[in-house]
């Protein structure tokens, strides 16, 4: 389109003729420039899509789709099976939401609807701040100081005594879902990973959120209001139900970025291919294993089944945004 | 337009090609990071007397493997050798360039550094996931004096592949047929149990910030750094303690005149003060090079270090290679050649 739009111009004087094919030269140019640009990452995405397949081809070859649904990850023997670390990817940002979401949710709500104007921009300001963290650090401070409280904390027993009787409880000591928090002596674990992630996620909700909820009409927020609706109700029956779309779309978001993340997960989750009923067990991730053992694979199927690993990875998180567009479009059409 | 672009690349193309001139000059190589600190003193000395530099960059032994198969460095390190077939198939020759020992180190609340002795099934056992607490019968049996608490152990192993993980589950697998059989060796195994953490740091800071953990870590690593270790004993039913000299000794009680390319793994040694978790780092290096000089010269180098490093190697906590042996490495150069003629020795 652009490229025609030159042409209009009359190019009967001189200096208007010579301003019409400037125009016309720079509209090329600019034309191509961008489109350049847009192909480029069309190019990038199938280029690297591509060299996964090709690069995992020999571990499809050898392992088939069964890759997927088993456990045994023996570089002796060369078996690799990534049920573990797709199970561990899945329960670490599964947790991660359940953790980030309800948080996030009330930081956004308080921010739109509750905050004094005074605290709103120092608050605003750290959850901004708490997105440019990079990675590593949180790895770092997962490591040294949020493992060994949860080891020490969360993970322990409480003893005490009250009325001459002695108590000892811990998360593992619960009835019915005690096995899901087995002790365990080690802060390094799948939970610990995940309570690093819904830190890591809430900032990305939260902003979504929080913006999304602005977008509220005033009209409709001052007529509840004006009903004599309490700030609860309005928020359960007129902002949430007004951004849906929206917060599906920050959810998703988060979402993705808890599948990916692979520094601080790998200092905190304790790299073990194990599948644990205890959330206190250490475990791994794609993106953990990746990262840990690439370098030192040394055998064509081993580095094969990393790539392939990455390229279920990839294939989870398209997924993920792909639901998140779909979910999108339908609230469009609604 | 097209011109400025045209001459920008010529220029960018004429730089890399000027600066990878003035790098001819270094030895470029790359692999191991357990010799990595040893490399980067000799090379710091033989700068000062030769002005030549060593390139090596320590990517691991995988990634040496994988350089030096490429020809894009002159020489790699491995911490595994390689066997016949893997070194006929790429045209290299291996021979060993220095030694040192892996400790397992522990944090038992109540047991001094030092204090505690353990023995390759009893390792294996809890390893393997067999022994779960430190009470355990097989454990008391070898420390009558100490107080263990019935504590659960955390095992602490390599998360990323390692050539320190190569020999220490080699040396389980020499000690228990339970290991060999089932887990066996390499620089990544499928560990039973416990927890995996990224490089010796990473096993280092886990055992000590966690109660009742085991981990293992290169000697060098935990004298510096001065963790606590445990005494072993070796393959004679002797005690030993990790030290310079009980590495030396495993050194030099290993076979090597009788090993094939040098392909032997110093751990479970004989001779009564051998430290029977010893371990070694290979340099590989291409036996027809395409650029012979460059070899001439990686070769010089690891002849000045074989004779000269000696002390540098030995304030890192590393064991140089025993003479006897460097003698039988620097006769089998004969067989790295250009044109017919070995390149070692010719000038």
């Amino acid at each position: 389109m652009a490229v025609t739009t030159g042409e209009t111009f009359d190019s009967s004087d001189g200096a208007s003729g010579n301003q019409a094919r400037r125009v016309v030269v720079q509209d090329r140019i600019f034309y191509y420039l961008t489109l350049a640009s847009a192909v480029f990452v069309v190019v990038m995405l199938i280029g690297v899509m591509v060299s996964l397949v090709v690069g995992a081809w020999p571990a499809l070859e050898k392992f088939g789709p069964s890759f997927i649904w088993t456990q045994r990850w023996s570089p002796v023997k060369e078996i690799f099976g990534a049920l573990s670390p797709i199970y561990g990817t899945i329960i670490t940002s599964v947790i991660a939401m359940i953790i980030g979401i309800p948080v996030s949710f009330g930081i956004a709500i308080f921010l739109t609807e509750i905050c004094p104007d005074a605290i709103r921009r120092p608050i605003g300001v750290a959850i901004e701040l708490l997105a440019g963290i990079p990675s590593i650090i949180y790895g770092l401070w997962g490591f040294f100081y949020l493992a060994p409280f949860m080891a020490a904390h969360i993970q322990g027993v409480w003893k005490f005594s009250l009325f001459g009787w002695n108590f000892a409880l811990s998360l593992g000591g619960i009835p019915l879902i005690g096995g899901l928090f087995a002790n365990s002596a080690s802060g390094l674990n799948l939970f610990t990973a995940a309570v690093i992630l819904a830190i890591m996620v809430l900032p990305f909700i939260t902003s979504i959120t929080r913006d999304v909820f602005q977008t509220v009409p005033t009209l409709l927020r001052e007529s509840a209001y004006g009903m004599g609706m309490t700030t609860w109700e309005v928020v359960r029956h007129i902002v949430i139900p007004y951004c849906r779309v929206g917060l599906v779309g920050g959810i998703m978001l988060g979402l993705g970025r808890a599948l990916g993340e692979t520094m601080a997960v790998t200092f905190v989750i304790g790299n073990s291919h194990a599948i644990s009923a205890s959330l206190f067990a250490p475990a791994t991730t794609i993106s953990a294993t990746i990262a840990n053992e690439f370098s030192e694979a040394t055998t064509g199927v081993y580095t094969s089944s990393l790539i392939l690993l990455g390229l279920v990875l990839s294939i989870i998180t398209f997924a993920v945004l792909g639901l998140a567009k779909w979910l999108l479009v339908r609230g469009d059409i609604k | 337009m097209k011109t400025a672009l045209l001459a920008g690349a010529a220029a960018a193309v004429i730089s890399l090609a000027m600066s990878g001139a003035a790098l001819a000059a270094d030895i470029t190589g790359a692999g191991s990071t357990f010799i990595y600190p040893v490399f980067a003193k000799w090379a710091d000395a033989y700068k000062t007397t030769t002005g030549i530099g060593l390139n090596y960059q320590a990517i691991g032994s995988g990634g040496g493997i994988k350089q030096v198969e490429a020809k894009t460095v002159t020489f790699g390190a491995t911490d595994k050798p390689l066997s016949d077939d893997e070194l006929q198939k790429n045209g290299l020759v291996q021979f060993p360039m220095i030694m040192g020992g892996i400790v397992p180190i522990f944090n038992i609340d109540g047991v001094k550094p030092g204090a505690l002795v353990l023995d390759a099934p009893s390792l294996a056992g809890i390893f393997q996931g067999k022994i779960t607490r430190w009470d355990d019968a097989a454990i008391k049996a070898l420390n009558p004096s100490v107080t263990l608490p019935s504590a659960p152990i955390v095992v602490v192993h390599r998360a990323d592949g390692s050539g320190t993980t190569f020999n220490f589950t080699d040396y389980l697998g020499k000690g228990s047929k339970d290991w060999a059989d089932n887990i066996g060796s390499d620089t990544a195994v499928e560990w039973p149990v416990g927890v995996g953490a990224k490089g010796s740091d990473g096993v280092a800071n886990t055992v000590k910030q966690t109660a009742g953990s085991i981990g293992y870590v290169e000697y060098a690593y935990a004298a510096q750094n001065q963790l606590a270790y445990a005494d072993l004993k070796n393959a004679a039913g002797k005690t030993i303690e990790p030290s310079l000299d009980t590495f030396a000794a495993a050194a030099s009680n290993a076979d090597w005149k009788d090993a094939r390319n040098f392909n032997l793994v110093i751990t479970n040694q004989p001779g009564d003060t051998s430290w029977p978790i010893a371990a070694s780092t290979w340099v590989l290096i291409h036996t027809q090079p395409t650029d012979a000089a460059a070899t001439a010269e990686a070769l010089k180098f690891f002849d000045w270090a074989y004779k000269n490093g000696k002390d540098q190697a030995k304030a890192l906590d590393y064991v140089s290679i025993p003479d006897a042996v460097v003698t039988q490495i620097e006769a089998s150069w004969s067989g790295i050649t250009a044109g017919g003629k070995p390149i070692f020795g010719a000038d």
